[in-house]
């Protein structure tokens, strides 16, 4: 579903987008690494293994995967996944098309290149135009790109053959266009994305759950659509800013009903049953509540140390 | 977030406008600070887009670059910002200071948006302090202007402190501010210095949720942010719409009248993105300003002094700029040094500020109350001294158990030691004085609280020291790669590549 054109359709301003100059520099980038036919990609990997002699320029194959439709492109790339294992050659795939079952669900993913070892092996290649400065990237953009890598590596699991747990990320040098690589540990990823994965319930479980008639067609009125979202239970928090394009909608909805939620998700642990700003006011000034709770005695207890350390201030003043 | 914290914000969300969470100002703040505001091109590490910069509010120096891939104007940008920013830097360390106990009388302070641009000065400190001009070495490739690596040096040393808690050589706003009000969103979205200030001094007439999200998402009919990303991120709308179509036109110049145009709008384009959170800045300057400073602040603001009176001397003995890794020892002490300015900072703003005291009441980390009782004793040595017994009743619940060191700042500022002793009856605690009573037999005058005194005991030490030393670089144990190379060469500047383009 096209979230950001239902927000747009709510009225609500879109906030994600891509800067042309960054998506111009990512794909500069990728393609000065593809250039030599897959050589560099190579010896960027084998200078981590540190185990391979890296081969001569033209001893790396690149099979054409060209097909009609993603399902041809699918087929396509396990065949060439086949061809190059029997050969015994190293090879590139440059844009693979991988599937996954999501949530019951036929997914299609496209992984920027998987190279084939001559034992085998496979290694799933993430090239991103984010810099590794002093041979250190920004955590929470290779966390990123780690957890990304390692459902393409679910995926390229599934049409058999041993895929390496470690995934080469490929980023520029410094200040440079030079690439640089590293190797990245992403079992803990994959476990964790298998994990998520047979928890999801079903796509038509969900559909089935909700009530009959839903629409969300974006060219129905700003009113009825949502009324729609209203039926739909939302989770909000406020790290959803960051990755929905429906979250600002959520968080409206979330601060008309006054969930403590919207000021932080770890408040839900701390303040226990007290879940609306109300019940919080409550409990810490008016003696609603229940007095033997421990949150409600502390939140009473830090509402009089808060008046009274105010009071003070303003005394000295 | 501490409940106190929780409890501010929700006060805030029901008041519609931001609470205070502290009752006095726990950061220095320059008479005279730099106000820094820097655009970064999106997709290029390190390749400056813009910059705002300047001491006075109306008087702000706009630096541009029209075409942010080409090393020229990157350089020329630079040499610019250099020439701006390092007479500021340098003038506080012109003075004959730092010989003998004192550090110089001032400092620079530099202020930034938000703390991405913090780490923003950090590597923009990398990527121009390993250049080396034309005169440093003539063979040098693409050689850099004057002064650059020297900038370079300082934003590295300004980055490298503003890692340790406390300090304010360079702070972002958004940190200042957050510090000091609790706003009715979570502590992500005060992330966005527009939608914080929006919270902490709303326009008459609205809420600080309304204003808060007109500042995060109000859109022109051009479709364009009315308060722009403080930086150094740019909105892609305005790059795509607006920014790019007037660098191809810049690059398409083919006559010096049409490069200049080209150049002038770009300017503009930048100024239109740079000038409200140039405002922004002064009015969380003024915001600031206005809130008493805390008594310890200065005590931190001495070891800024120092830090930058260290580095100062660092640079004319001539040594090599910063190294691209430090050594095992260098970064343990930075991190124990870190540690033990973390403590310092918790014990000095609880001590400066009664609202921040209350959440380590809150905590048990604290009690106070008022004296009921006070019992005059003497220790058993050969020449007694007193110790006195002090009981306070207090409706705190403090984590105490018998023979728990406890300290009390005494008006004139010095720790006094006691130690828990025990419950009385009524379940109020007895605190044995230790110390702080002078040398002789008779406790000096105003050392031992009198019975209804006000007084405020803490389980945390007031100066807290740091941990056991560390070994000289010459003894780096071999787990921790052993002692660094004496003859190894020190960085070598970025290999540069031919092509001019990123």
């Amino acid at each position: 579903m096209d979230k950001a054109a239902l927000a747009r359709a709510l009225g609500a301003q879109v906030t994600f987008g891509q800067s042309q100059f960054a998506f111009v520099r990512g794909h500069a980038f990728e393609a000065r690494v593809k250039a030599d036919g897959g050589a560099e990609l190579v010896r960027l990997l084998c200078g981590q293994l540190r185990e391979a002699e890296p081969p001569e320029a033209d001893a790396v194959d690149v099979p054409d995967l060209s097909a009609a439709g993603p399902e041809g492109r699918t087929a396509r790339t396990a065949l060439a996944l086949r061809e190059a294992t029997a050969a015994g050659r190293w090879a590139l795939l440059d844009h693979p098309m991988l599937s996954l079952t999501v949530a019951g669900t036929p997914a299609f993913l496209e992984p920027d290149a998987v190279i084939v070892h001559p034992d085998g092996g496979r290694t799933v290649v993430e090239i991103k135009s984010f810099a590794m400065v002093d041979g250190a990237a920004d955590a929470a953009k290779v966390g990123a790109a780690a957890r990304q890598a390692a459902v393409y590596a679910l995926a390229l699991e599934a049409l058999g053959g041993r895929v390496r747990p470690e995934v080469l990320l490929v980023c520029p040098k410094d200040f440079s266009n030079l690439p640089a690589a590293a190797l990245v540990d992403v079992r803990r990823q994959l476990a964790a994305t298998r994990r998520q994965l047979a928890r999801l319930e079903r796509v038509a479980d969900i559909a089935a759950a909700l009530p009959p008639g839903l629409s969300f067609a974006t060219d129905r009125p700003a009113a009825e659509l949502g009324a729609a979202l209203g039926a739909v239970e939302a989770a909000y928090a406020p790290e959803c800013l960051a990755a929905c394009e429906l979250a600002f909608h959520c968080r409206e909805r979330a601060r008309e009903e006054g969930a403590v939620t919207v000021l932080g998700r770890g408040l839900r642990a701390e303040l226990g049953d007290l879940t609306t700003v109300e019940a919080v006011r409550g409990a810490a000034l008016s003696g609603a509540g229940d007095a033997g709770d421990p949150v409600v005695a502390a939140l009473r207890r830090a509402a009089g140390l808060r008046a009274e350390a105010l009071s003070s201030a303003e005394e000295l003043v | 977030m501490s409940l106190l914290t929780t409890l501010a914000r929700i006060e805030a969300v029901q008041a519609g406008k931001a609470r205070p969470l502290a009752t006095v100002r726990h950061r220095h703040l320059s008479e005279r600070p730099l106000v820094l505001v820097l655009l970064t091109t999106a997709g290029e590490a390190g390749a400056p887009l813009g910059a705002m910069v300047g001491t006075g509010r109306d008087a702000p120096r706009l630096l541009a670059v029209p075409q942010p891939r080409d090393r020229d104007l990157r350089f020329a940008f630079l040499a610019e910002l250099a020439d701006v920013m390092l007479p500021y830097i340098e003038q506080y360390g012109e003075e004959d200071c730092g010989e003998g106990e004192e550090p110089c009388s001032d400092a620079p302070q530099i202020l930034v948006p938000n703390a991405p641009g913090v780490e923003y000065v950090r590597l923009l400190g990398r990527s121009m302090r390993f250049r080396r001009t034309a005169e440093q070495d003539p063979e040098a490739p693409y050689p850099a202007p004057p002064r650059v690596p020297l900038l370079g040096r300082w934003l590295t040393h300004a980055g490298e402190r503003a890692r340790v808690p406390g300090s304010s050589l360079l702070l972002p706003m958004t940190h200042l501010l957050g510090r000091h009000w609790a706003t009715g969103q979570s502590r992500l979205e005060d992330q966005h210095l527009g939608a914080l200030l929006a919270w902490i001094d709303p326009p008459p007439g609205t809420t600080g949720a309304e204003a808060a999200l007109r500042a995060e998402t109000g859109r022109g009919p051009d479709g364009l942010l009315h308060h722009p990303p403080a930086g150094p991120a740019t909105d892609p709308a305005f790059d795509n719409k607006r920014l790019a179509p007037a660098i191809s036109r810049h690059d398409l110049a083919r006559t010096a009248a049409q490069r200049s145009a080209a150049e002038e709008e770009i300017r503009e384009l930048l100024a239109s993105q740079l000038r409200p959170t140039w405002e922004a800045m002064w009015r969380g300057i003024d915001l600031v300003r206005a809130l008493p400073e805390g008594a310890r602040v200065a005590d931190r603001w001495k070891r800024d002094r120092w830090s930058y009176t260290a580095h100062r001397d660092r640079i004319r003995a001539g040594e090599p700029p910063q190294p691209r890794r430090d050594d095992a020892v260098t970064a343990a002490r930075k991190l124990a040094a870190r540690e033990s300015a973390l403590a310092q900072l918790d014990a000095q703003e609880a001590l400066d500020d009664p609202l921040v005291m209350a959440e380590r009441r809150l905590a048990g980390e604290a009690f106070a109350g008022e004296v009921t009782e006070v019992v005059m004793e003497y220790s058993e040595a050969k020449v007694p001294r007193p110790r006195p017994l002090v009981t306070v009743r207090t409706e705190d619940a403090p984590h105490l158990a018998e023979g728990v060191k406890l300290y009390r700042a005494l008006p004139d500022g010095r720790a006094q030691t006691g130690e828990f002793v025990s419950y009385g009856p009524d379940g109020a605690p007895t605190v044995r004085l230790t110390g702080g009573m002078g040398r002789g037999k008779v406790p000096e005058p105003g050392s031992v609280p009198e019975k209804g005194d006000r007084v405020c005991w803490t389980l945390f030490e007031h100066a807290p020291r740091g941990g056991p030393e560390l070994p000289d670089p010459e003894r780096t144990p071999w787990t921790h790669g052993g002692p660094p190379d004496p003859a190894a060469p020190p960085d070598a500047p970025d290999p540069v590549t031919a092509e001019d383009r990123l």
